[in-house]
C-alpha cells in the first residue's frame, strides 16, 4: 500500500521534472529562433499590438484599484503607529517593487497566455502549423519567436504604465479620501522612490512576459485534437504561466533585495 | 521520382505503417485509397518530414530525404490539407501567396499579390475574395483557395490530402477537375489521397490501396476495375462483406 503510494508520487515528481525539462528545451529553441534569421517583423508588430497595447485597459484598471486599497491599508496600519506620512512613500514603493508587476503579470497571463495558447492548438489541431512546415516556414521562428520578444518587451512597459496609474489610484484616495495634501503626496512619492525599486519591477516585468508567452506557445503547440485538447491547452497555459510567474518572483525578489 | 522503401511507423503500441513499399514516376498522378485509420496521411506526413517514418528510406529523384537541405526539399512541394488549413489571421491572398512573402522565393507584396490573383482565377474565383478572410468563404471556397496556395509557387510535387471531403458532389466534381487539369498543365507529380471513388476515376494514372499497413494492392486505374483482389474489389464496391473488416 505505503510501496503502491510511494511509486505513484515519484511517477508524479517524474513527470512534472520531465515537463519542467520540456519547457526549458522549447524556451531554449525558442530564443535559439530568436536570434538566427529568417525574422518576422510583421508577425512581431501584430504580436506587439496584442499583447502590449491590447493588455493596457486590463493592466490600467486592475492597477488603479489595486493603488487605491493599497493606500486604505497602509494608511490604515501606520494610524495605529501615527505614522500616516508614509502612505505616498509606501503605496509607491509596494506598487512599483511588488504588486505592479505581479498582478499587472497574472493580468496579462490570464489575458495572453490564454489566447496564444488558443490560437496557435487551433492551428495545431487545424493542421495549420503542418502547412506552415509545407510552406518552408519554422513554427517556432514564424508563431513563437516573435511572441517571445514582443512579450517580453511589452509587459515592462506595462508594468510601468500600471506603476504610473496605481500611484495616481493612491494619490487619488489619498487626497480624496484619507486628507492627504495633493502635493505633500505626490512629493513624497517621489523623493523615497529610488531608481532600483522601478528597474527591479520592470525586471520582473520582462522576465513575466517571456514566461507568458513562453506557456501560451508551449502549451498551444502541444495541444491535443479537438475541442478539448484546445481547452486543456488554454487551461494549463494559464495555470502554469500564474505559477511560473509567483515562482519567478519570489526568486527575482530574493536575489535583488535579500541582502 | 518519389520512392519509398520499407516504410514503418507507430505510435506508441498502434502499428500504423508495416512496411510501404511505392513509387511514384515524374508527372505521374498516383492516389492512395484504403479504409479509415489505414495510414495514408501518415505517408503523406512522412514524404514531407512532418512526421518521422520508425525506419525505411524515402527518396526523391534518388536522393535519400533526410539528406536534402530542408528548405530547397520543402520548396519543390505544394500540399492541399483535409481541411484546407488555411491561415485564420491573414487575408485570402496573403494565404496563396505566403510562400512568395516570406523566405527564399519572396518576392516584392504587389507582384505576390498578382500571382495570388491568377492563381485563384485558376480555380475559378475573382479579385472580390482576395480580402476576406478564410472565416468569410464557404466550404467549397475554402478548398479552391487551397489548392491555389498549394500551386502558388509552382511545385513539381503537389499532394492532395482528402481533397473533396464535406464537399456537395458538384463542389467534388468541380475540385477533381480542377485537380486533374492543374496536375496535368503544370506537369506535376501529384500524390492524392481519397476514400472517393469518383476523385480516383477523376484524378487517378495509378492507384494504390493501403491495407494492415502495407501496399495491398498497385496498378494502373484501367487495372483496378478488373484486378482480382478481393480487397480492392471490396473497397470500390463498398461492400460490407470481404477480407476488410467492416468494424476497424
Amino acid at each position: 500500500m505505503i510501496a503502491h503510494a510511494l511509486a505513484a508520487l515519484g511517477r508524479g515528481a517524474l513527470a512534472a521534472l520531465a515537463g519542467i525539462g520540456r519547457i526549458a528545451l522549447y524556451a531554449g529553441s525558442g530564443v535559439a529562433h530568436l536570434l538566427r534569421p529568417p525574422y518576422y517583423p510583421r508577425e512581431f508588430l501584430q504580436a506587439l499590438l496584442q499583447i502590449g497595447w491590447l493588455s493596457l485597459p486590463v493592466v490600467g484598471l486592475t492597477a488603479v484599484f489595486t493603488g487605491a486599497a493599497l493606500a486604505l491599508q497602509i494608511y490604515a496600519g501606520s494610524s495605529r503607529f501615527s505614522a500616516e506620512s508614509v502612505v505616498p512613500s509606501i503605496t509607491a514603493i509596494g506598487m512599483v517593487r511588488e504588486l505592479g508587476p505581479v498582478l499587472g503579470g497574472l493580468m496579462v497571463a490570464a489575458r495572453v497566455a490564454s489566447s496564444i495558447a488558443a490560437e496557435v492548438g487551433t492551428m495545431k489541431v487545424t493542421e495549420q502549423i503542418d502547412a506552415l512546415v509545407t510552406l518552408s516556414t519554422h513554427p517556432m521562428k514564424y508563431l513563437t519567436a516573435p511572441r517571445l520578444l514582443a512579450a517580453t518587451l511589452s509587459v515592462p512597459i506595462l508594468v510601468g504604465v500600471g506603476d504610473i496609474i496605481g500611484i495616481m489610484g493612491g494619490w487619488m484616495v489619498g487626497t480624496g479620501r484619507l486628507g492627504f495634501n495633493s502635493t505633500t503626496y505626490l512629493k513624497n512619492t517621489w523623493e523615497y522612490l529610488e531608481f532600483w525599486d522601478v528597474g527591479s519591477g520592470l525586471v520582473k516585468g520582462a522576465a513575466f512576459g517571456f514566461i507568458i508567452a513562453l506557456m501560451g506557445c508551449y502549451y498551444g503547440m502541444n495541444s491535443e485534437r479537438g475541442a478539448q485538447g484546445v481547452g486543456r491547452a488554454t487551461k494549463s497555459a494559464v495555470v502554469a504561466a500564474s505559477i511560473a510567474i509567483l515562482a519567478a518572483n519570489y526568486l527575482l525578489t530574493e536575489a535583488f533585495f535579500s541582502a | 521520382m518519389i520512392e519509398l522503401e520499407g516504410i514503418t511507423k507507430a505510435f506508441g503500441k498502434k502499428q500504423v505503417l508495416r512496411g510501404v513499399n511505392l513509387s511514384v514516376g515524374r508527372g505521374q498522378s498516383l492516389v492512395v485509397i484504403g479504409g479509415s485509420g489505414t495510414g495514408k496521411s501518415v505517408l503523406l506526413k512522412c514524404i514531407l518530414g512532418l512526421i518521422q517514418p520508425d525506419d525505411g528510406v524515402i527518396r526523391l529523384d534518388g536522393q535519400d530525404v533526410r539528406e536534402a537541405p530542408r528548405d530547397a526539399f520543402l520548396a519543390r512541394f505544394g500540399m492541399l490539407f483535409q481541411g484546407g488549413a488555411l491561415f485564420d489571421s491573414l487575408p485570402v491572398w496573403q494565404n496563396v501567396a505566403f510562400r512568395l512573402l516570406r523566405g527564399s522565393l519572396k518576392r516584392p507584396r504587389t507582384e505576390a499579390r498578382e500571382i495570388a490573383l491568377e492563381k485563384l482565377r485558376r480555380v475559378g474565383l475573382g479579385e472580390e475574395v482576395l480580402d476576406l478572410f478564410p472565416a468569410e468563404l464557404s466550404g467549397g471556397m475554402q478548398k479552391r483557395v487551397s489548392l491555389a496556395r498549394a500551386i502558388a509557387a509552382e511545385p513539381e510535387v503537389i499532394f492532395f490530402d482528402e481533397p473533396t471531403t464535406g464537399l456537395d458532389p458538384i463542389m467534388a466534381g468541380v475540385i477533381n477537375q480542377l485537380i486533374r487539369e492543374i496536375v496535368t498543365e503544370m506537369g506535376a507529380t501529384a500524390i492524392t489521397i481519397t476514400h472517393d471513388m469518383t476523385s480516383v476515376r477523376a484524378i487517378a494514372d495509378q492507384v494504390a490501396m493501403l491495407h494492415d499497413g502495407r501496399v495491398q494492392w498497385a496498378g494502373s486505374i484501367a487495372e483496378m476495375d478488373t484486378t482480382s483482389d478481393p480487397y480492392v474489389q471490396q473497397f470500390i464496391h463498398g461492400r460490407a462483406e470481404g477480407p476488410i473488416a467492416a468494424l476497424r
